[in-house]
């Protein structure tokens, strides 16, 4: 039972996608709801990003410094661990989780409540192809402000790792910046950009999914936006690992 | 004019509509009365092609929607103006944001003219000085004139309205009612009304139809339905003592 649900529900979720991914019918009002919604689901998550990279890069400092004292280690490491954690892990995954609360709860209370209110259904009358008018700009803004947002999170975190070296006497801050200098691999941050990229389109297209088939009222947008949450959660947590076997090994 | 010929619908083995036929002229405010659960949403539904009933033949001016490709349904739905019980505007637009709506997407009018048109259709609607102002910001009376001048924006052939009294006090439900008929008059449209309120049966019905457990009982207008014989909608029109007397009172008063 639970797997011709989840297939039928796949099914659906394509069905859905094939109405998503088709040409604006005007290109003009598509650039600029793009541009809206850059600035909705992007430019207005830095806040939360700045918050959240600094705190956990300077909380990532700290353990890596408790757990990996030792004569035999040499101190540098600690900004090399911190920076590995930050790029490997921190700046695309965790931060696309956050994100999924944030935006994917946002996109589907959105459509949801559009959907119950029946402002898609007054689209649909007039002609136009509410998935594809609604879901698009949303899908390519994020895809678009992800990897900004990804680079500017490893920039935060780095920033809250040499906060805490400055301020605190756990690190010197000289041996923190060679840390984070030593053995640098280029392709950890184009590993993090790709993921950021494949996380960002479950976020907005399962939400949008979610909230656009929402039935009934108020209630069931709100059950809509929390399954939207979970749903695109368990999935990044399932491509992370694909991800990382493919890209990494 | 827009013709529906032997429509049936079924819901899980449950059918909703019975071969039924009815006709729907154009210029005429059509009502499509009865009572909750009698069908009639679902009838207005597959008239617009929301829902495809199994069999029978839906026309727009000799067009059958149901042999049309999505591609020419779309084309169809550019003539069709509807009003929605809730208003259905949009919440993230401004009132003139909403009139342009359509405009925006299906007109290759410059951004001056698709103005002047929108504003032109709120004048018509009687809404002036609400143009900046948002959907949650104006009363429910106003919030269903600009869905008139939405409907209108792109001048439709077919206006369809869901109960556009719901949720109004009687004195706007007349306001509504008198804009919609005079809308239908000056533009020539097919407009059909799904309603339950009984002032607009008896204040604008030039057709009117009675659906009934998802028979077509009944065809004619606001003057004839005073003296039908057809005992359910005798009991739905005229249920509460008031309307009785309206009746008594304008059969008494005919001339023979």
């Amino acid at each position: 039972m639970i797997i011709t649900d989840s297939l039928a529900t796949f099914g659906k979720y394509c069905l859905f996608m094939t109405r998503v991914i088709t040409a604006p019918d005007r290109w003009k009002v598509f650039f600029s709801r793009t541009v809206a919604e850059i600035t909705k689901l992007g430019i207005d998550s830095v806040p939360l990003v700045i918050v959240i990279s600094v705190f956990i890069g300077a909380v990532c400092t700290i353990q890596m410094q408790l757990n990996i004292s030792s004569p035999l280690i040499p101190s540098y490491s600690t900004g090399m661990a911190t920076r590995e954690i930050i790029l490997l892990e921190f700046s695309n995954s965790i931060l696309c989780l956050i994100l999924a609360g944030k935006v994917g709860s946002n996109i589907a209370s959105e459509i949801g409540t559009m959907r119950v209110t029946e402002q898609i259904d007054a689209m649909d009358i007039m002609g136009v192809n509410s998935a594809n008018f609604l879901v698009l700009p949303k899908l390519v803004g994020f895809l678009f402000i992800m990897p900004v947002l990804v680079v500017f999170c490893i920039f935060t975190s780095i920033m809250g790792g040499v906060l805490i070296s400055t301020f605190t006497d756990i690190i010197p801050l000289s041996r923190f910046i060679y840390g984070i200098q030593t053995m640098f691999q280029e392709w950890y941050v184009w590993y993090g950009l790709i993921k950021s990229l494949f996380f960002s389109y479950i976020i907005t297209t399962v939400a949008a999914f979610y909230g656009y088939y929402v039935k009934g009222g108020a209630l069931e947008v709100g059950k809509a936006s929390t399954n939207a949450v979970v749903a695109s959660s368990i999935l990044i947590l399932l491509l992370d690992v694909v991800l990382t076997k493919l890209l990494l090994q | 004019m827009i013709e529906v010929r032997n429509i049936t619908k079924s819901f899980d083995g449950k059918t909703i509509l019975h071969d039924i036929s009815a006709k729907f002229e154009t210029g005429k405010t059509n009502l499509i009365i009865g009572q909750s659960g009698s069908g009639k949403t679902v009838l207005v539904k597959s008239i617009i092609g929301l829902i495809r009933p199994e069999q029978g033949e839906i026309l727009y001016d000799g067009r059958d929607i149901m042999k049309m490709d999505d591609n020419q349904i779309k084309d169809l739905r550019k003539e069709i103006g509807m009003l929605f019980q809730g208003s259905a505007l949009f919440d993230s637009e401004t009132v003139l944001g909403n009139v342009m709506f359509p405009l925006v997407m299906f007109t290759s009018m410059s951004r001056g003219e698709i103005k002047d048109r929108a504003q032109f259709c709120l004048e018509r609607v009687n809404l002036k000085g609400a143009d900046a102002k948002y959907p949650s910001e104006i009363s429910g009376g106003m919030q269903k004139r600009v869905a008139i001048a939405r409907a209108i924006a792109l001048n439709p052939k077919y206006l369809f309205c869901d109960e556009p009294n719901s949720g109004l006090d009687p004195r706007t439900s007349i306001v509504i009612d008198e804009l919609l008929s005079d809308i239908t008059h000056e533009y020539n449209i097919t407009t059909i009304i799904n309603t339950h309120d009984m002032n607009s049966v008896l204040g604008i019905g030039e057709n009117i139809i009675f659906i009934n457990k998802g028979h077509r009982e009944w065809v004619g207008n606001m003057h004839e339905i005073y003296h039908t014989a057809n005992e359910a909608l005798n009991e739905f029109v005229f249920a509460n003592d008031l309307f009785q007397k309206v009746r008594k009172y304008v059969i008494s008063t005919e001339h023979p």
